[in-house]
């Protein structure tokens, strides 16, 4: 008795040691400074400047006409930003998931929060899923740091888990699924597998920029991006890796949650 | 003094490919044989590619005592289609000669385990394909087959497991990778620009983005002649062990999930949670990505940055060592860790395990010791092990590493705090060297990393080799579940950690 007493002392003492972990607020959670996440271009940048952030661009994702940067193919580097010293800047805005693909392209001026696109979003998703919406990961070739955030995002902290959205074991226990990595030709037929375990109507969401685009990948002949092209994504989250923010806030759009 | 090989002297080193000597085949096989057989020495990487139609292979062997890698080499010409294998007599090789294979088409006479590694979508044998992967089989009636993967039940990476069981009883696990192969040697071997080349190597494990991008540079800076500055050597071994630090917390608390102790998982996951944030408050990124480039940084540290990562690893410090003296004295998690999966220290050498799977079994074999890089050339570390080869050895081993990872980041803290040098903007214009080999170590979290690059006659990369310490370790784990329960598989998996992506590329 006495022992068990004095263990759960100890026990009650860590606990009250960590003191709260949880983020009350998911929407408004404050993160570092440096964070990269929603790009702000000048609105007159000039075309040597287009050229040369172009020229170091490493995933391509910066348009060679217009200066635009392609949220889904970004990996967050930040080259563009230190060399043209502040004529592109990355602020820390990690709310930039989006519905629509061409959402997450960042115009040269545009200084405006992303959100999704209501009139997009399939109409089961918020009548079936508003409360509780349980995923399948499919990690496709990811680097194992999105997979990490993932499962950040239903940790101690983050606690995902507070509005019903959780990882589940099976696709067939599950509502939809979670990809991650550019889709290696080895994982294709694994992805599309498990994709039509799901029960409709399946979800489909991207997590970070390799599921996106491919990223620094998509040139291999490794991958296999078949099911990328033939299936309607529900929701993009780019990231390199996509921060547990980014995610939850996606989602929570998605869903309608305030 | 032996001229059948180049002695390379320091880590990371560059030396010109021509001064490798090509010997034959035979005295090869025992000169690499008889070097093995001494414990103090292990193959680092040994890999082959294609020159002006032959086969020219490079074998690297380092030496723990020393401090130093020679570099043997060979070549076949096109009528060979196979050597003799130094498996049956050296077991550490048998993973290097199946990628070789694999990737050739060379045959390697008495492999008794000549499988596919990966599927690589270059791979000389189209036929082979990941659905008719040869298991090992045991005709019986009393025995049965358990499969899982590639997609596991967690949120993690894929790769199938194949389980020959007697009731619950586990008699044989294969682990059958190349679910993740994105093809990056390939990539990296390319017309890359040098800061392509960085981004990518931060992705060959996500979790190791730190290690693999300090190996990374290491490799591109002995090749084109650039020395960073002291300073930025101190900065990279602080990232380095900040990695190890989150990385290390984040698997206790798996490791605790795995034997439903709820109060460590939640903890470690917390503290976990603070050592990554810092991580991010240095780069912007919690992996550390966008940190490492080569000849500089575009995150230099600063004095009030530096001064809250020391507080921070104070007050984690200080909850951790609470939390894992709870942790090792529940006798539920006690009784889930002791003397499950072990692995021997023999079975270990024989393996040619590295970093935790080797320092668990007893084994104090570490980069940063034995083949010092960045400031662990002025800073000396003395490798943490644990004995018992099980479990609990690598779960202890979390422990003590990570108070030790502690200690060094505030030595080397005030050694930077001396420092009167520059860490540097990054140099994107190098010109790498002619017909060199580099060869670049780094002990990561995992244990050793090493890059080799070879360039042409122009100083264009020909040939970029990886190999993530998961690429060894992962027979560990094969070899850890035997003769145990099924359901011990989860933890048993846990306690190693180990990388898909950085073994399937």
């Amino acid at each position: 008795m006495i022992i068990q007493a004095n263990r759960m002392l100890k026990e009650l003492r860590i606990l009250k040691h960590q003191g709260r972990q949880y983020i009350k607020d998911l929407r408004r959670q404050p993160v570092s400074e440096l964070f990269r996440g929603r790009p702000v271009i000048s609105s007159d940048i000039s075309r040597d400047e287009i050229v040369s952030a172009c020229g170091i661009c490493p995933s391509g994702a910066i348009s060679n006409t217009d200066g635009s940067i392609d949220l889904g193919k970004c990996v967050f580097c930040r080259e563009c930003e230190f060399l043209l010293k502040g004529r592109i800047r990355f602020l820390n805005d990690y709310r930039i998931a989006a519905n629509k693909r061409e959402d997450l392209v960042i115009m040269p001026g545009d200084d405006k929060p992303l959100r999704l696109d209501e009139s997009a979003i399939r109409k089961d998703i918020r009548k079936l899923f508003r409360n509780s919406l349980k995923l399948r990961q499919v990690s496709a070739g990811g680097d194992n740091s999105g997979e990490m955030e993932l499962n950040a995002s239903g940790n101690v902290n983050f606690d995902f888990g507070r509005y019903g959205v959780e990882f589940v074991a099976s696709p067939r226990h599950a509502d939809g699924i979670v990809i991650t990595g550019p889709v290696t030709g080895n994982m294709a037929e694994a992805l599309e597998i498990c994709y039509k375990a799901v029960p409709e109507p399946s979800v489909i969401i991207l997590v970070g920029t390799d599921a996106i685009s491919g990223g620094m990948f998509s040139s291999s002949p490794a991958l296999d991006r078949t099911f990328i092209d033939t299936h309607a994504p529900d929701l993009y989250v780019p990231g390199n890796p996509a921060h547990p923010l980014t995610f939850i806030n996606g989602v929570m759009d998605l869903l309608g949650l305030r | 003094m032996d001229n059948s090989y180049l002695e390379i002297e320091k880590n990371p080193s560059a030396v010109d490919l021509n001064e490798v000597p090509v010997i034959e085949y035979e005295s090869f096989y025992t000169k690499v044989r008889d070097l093995l057989r001494n414990g103090s020495n292990h193959c680092l990487s040994y890999f082959g590619f294609e020159r002006d139609n032959d086969l020219i292979f490079i074998c690297l062997i380092a030496d723990d005592s020393s401090g130093k890698v020679r570099a043997f080499s060979f070549s076949v010409g096109r009528e060979i289609s196979s050597v003799k294998s130094l498996t049956t007599e050296c077991p550490a090789m048998h993973i290097f000669e199946r990628e070789i294979h694999e990737n050739l088409g060379i045959g390697f006479d008495g492999h008794p385990w000549l499988k596919p590694v990966r599927y690589p979508f270059n791979r000389k044998n189209r036929d082979k394909v990941m659905d008719n992967y040869p298991f090992y089989k045991i005709e019986s009636e009393e025995l049965h087959e358990v499969g899982v993967g590639p997609i596991h039940a967690g949120v993690i990476e894929p790769g199938h497991f194949r389980f020959i069981c007697n009731g619950e009883k586990v008699l044989h696990l294969e682990i059958h990778l190349g679910y993740q192969h994105r093809g990056i040697e390939t990539l990296l071997s390319g017309d890359l620009s040098p800061l392509q080349r960085c981004i990518l190597s931060e992705s060959i494990a996500g979790d190791t983005s730190v290690g693999h991008s300090i190996a990374h540079v290491q490799a591109i800076e002995s090749l084109s002649g650039i020395v960073p500055d002291e300073k930025l050597q101190i900065e990279r071994s602080m990232a380095l062990e900040l990695e190890r630090i989150a990385v290390h917390i984040g698997d206790m608390a798996a490791l605790c999930g795995d034997v439903a102790y709820q109060l460590g998982q939640a903890v470690c996951e917390a503290l976990r949670t603070t050592i990554i944030n810092s991580t991010q408050n240095w780069c912007g990124n919690r992996f550390g990505k966008g940190l490492v480039r080569p000849g500089g940084t575009n995150y230099p540290l600063n004095d009030s940055l530096l001064a809250s990562i020391l507080k921070t690893l104070d007050d984690t410090g200080r909850k951790y060592a609470e939390i894992t003296a709870r942790i090792f004295s529940v006798p539920s998690v006690l009784a889930r860790f002791e003397d499950i999966g072990t692995v021997t220290a023999a079975q270990a050498s024989a393996i040619g395990a590295v970093g935790m799977a080797a320092r668990t079994c007893g084994i104090p074999r570490d980069i940063r010791r034995s083949h010092p890089f960045q400031y662990f050339r002025k800073y000396g570390i003395n490798p943490v092990t644990t004995g018992s080869g099980d479990v609990l050895a690598r779960a202890r081993l979390r422990e003590l590493e990570v108070a030790e990872s502690i200690k060094t980041i505030k030595d080397l803290a005030e050694i930077w705090g001396h420092q009167t040098g520059s860490s540097g903007r990054p140099v994107y214009t190098e010109k790498l060297k002619p017909e060199m080999l580099a060869v670049s170590l780094v002990e990561g979290w995992r244990g050793e990393i090493c890059h080799s690059v070879i360039t042409d006659s122009r100083g264009k990369i020909i040939n970029y080799k990886v190999k993530d310490p998961s690429f060894h370790n992962w027979m560990a784990l094969a070899l850890a579940v035997r003769n145990q329960e099924i359901s011990d598989f989860p933890v048993c998996n846990k306690s190693f950690n180990l990388s898909y992506c950085g073994n399937d590329l």
